[in-house]
């Protein structure tokens, strides 16, 4: 049978020397050895972490403003931009003079996204992105956050519009038009 | 004999030389902590959750910290599977059949939000979540999760272990069973 191809004759190291392969190993050596004494680059975790940007979306979080009034007034924005549909809300009649607010609120922590949609759209700016980046939990009931874990995550933000000064304000008083004509129930 | 091993309670007048220079532990304990200490995790990487998985491998995270630095792409050498991605209906039964293939005992972590909960793949082609398939242990949020989040669902699969061996229960026992089609 014939020989497919061009036989070729594989070149021969007359060295000694490189037929030991010891420069090779020596060359490999030489580069672990250059790294031991480069700086060090491992950041040792749960004692030291990552300092994250500002801007770092973590998981989301509601909060209040300095009233200490929960600023969400259920408008349903965030449910319905939320891409994994990871928000539910059901709203109630609240006294404040705000008229609404949620009832329940719960963030699915497995669903979200950390997008960013529901900070973005919400004309209350009662929702966050934290910057927590480490929960992890045991069960998919766990990871889905009440209204009262995400108030406490979120904690207070200062509001410099006041946007419902008024009508909060005015809750102190009997005679303020929403308190009176809303059969008002909690 | 286990008197000369621990010493009398409040010591007065034993000789607790013994105690100075011997450790003693339960059997199951000990297994534990040589586990719990070499986790290797299969990394079933099916989406961009890979890439922080093996960011938490490499120099910066260093997961070899925890002993846990040999991804073992057989799953006969691996004990822990860490399902990093989208689990698509196509690729489910690979997914279990790795699992299955994994000696125990075997720990599972779904990392992301697909593999925790299909994310936002609310999808006819997506498992909704890889615990409808396998038991998971530990669940991580983030889209991706950070390594760090990576590190803290080893960390506590590392201490569920412990917590089995204390409360004399085989590894395996009180695993979660796969939650069917719940969602």
């Amino acid at each position: 049978m014939p020989l497919i191809g061009k036989q070729v004759t594989r070149p021969r190291s007359r060295r000694p020397l490189s037929a030991t392969y010891l420069t090779s190993i020596l060359k490999g050596m030489w580069i672990t050895l250059r790294h031991i004494f480069r700086p060090k680059v491992t950041m040792q975790y749960p004692e030291q972490t990552w300092q994250l940007p500002e801007n770092y979306r973590g998981l989301p979080a509601l909060v209040k403003d300095d009233g200490g009034r929960v600023k969400c007034v259920a408008c349903f924005l965030c449910e319905y931009v939320c891409p994994p549909k990871a928000i539910e809300i059901e709203a109630q009649e609240i006294t404040t003079g705000v008229e609404k607010g949620p009832k329940i609120f719960n963030i699915n922590m497995l669903r979200c996204i950390m997008c960013g949609y529901c900070e973005e759209v919400c004309p209350e700016q009662a929702i966050f992105l934290t910057k927590e980046s480490t929960t992890i939990g045991l069960s998919r009931a766990e990871m889905i956050f009440p209204k009262e874990k995400l108030l406490a995550m979120g904690g207070v933000r200062p509001d410099p519009i006041k946007k419902w000064a008024r009508l909060t304000r005015a809750e102190g008083h009997q005679e303020t038009p929403v308190a009176a004509q809303s059969g008002v129930v909690r | 004999m286990s008197e000369t091993l621990h010493g009398s309670i409040d010591g007065a007048g034993e000789d607790r030389t013994f105690d100075q220079w011997v450790m003693t532990t339960r059997l199951a304990e000990y297994v534990a902590w040589g586990r719990k200490n070499s986790l290797w995790p299969m990394p079933m990487g099916l989406a961009c959750c890979a890439i922080e998985l093996m960011a938490m491998v490499a120099p910066r995270y260093d997961v070899a910290r925890f002993g846990a630095e040999a991804l073992r792409f057989s799953p006969r050498q691996a004990d822990l599977m860490i399902v990093a991605g989208t689990v698509t209906k196509k690729m489910a039964p690979a997914v279990k059949r790795i699992f299955d293939q994994m000696p125990e005992p075997k720990w599972v972590i779904a990392m992301g939000a697909c593999a925790s909960s299909g994310g936002m793949f609310r999808s006819y082609s997506v498992t909704q979540g890889v615990d409808e398939i396998i038991p998971v242990d530990v669940y991580i949020p983030g889209c991706p999760p950070r390594p760090e989040a990576l590190i803290e669902g080893i960390m506590r699969v590392q201490r569920l272990l412990d917590e089995r061996a204390r409360a004399r229960r085989p590894a395996g026992a009180g695993r979660p069973e796969p939650v069917g089609a719940a969602r």
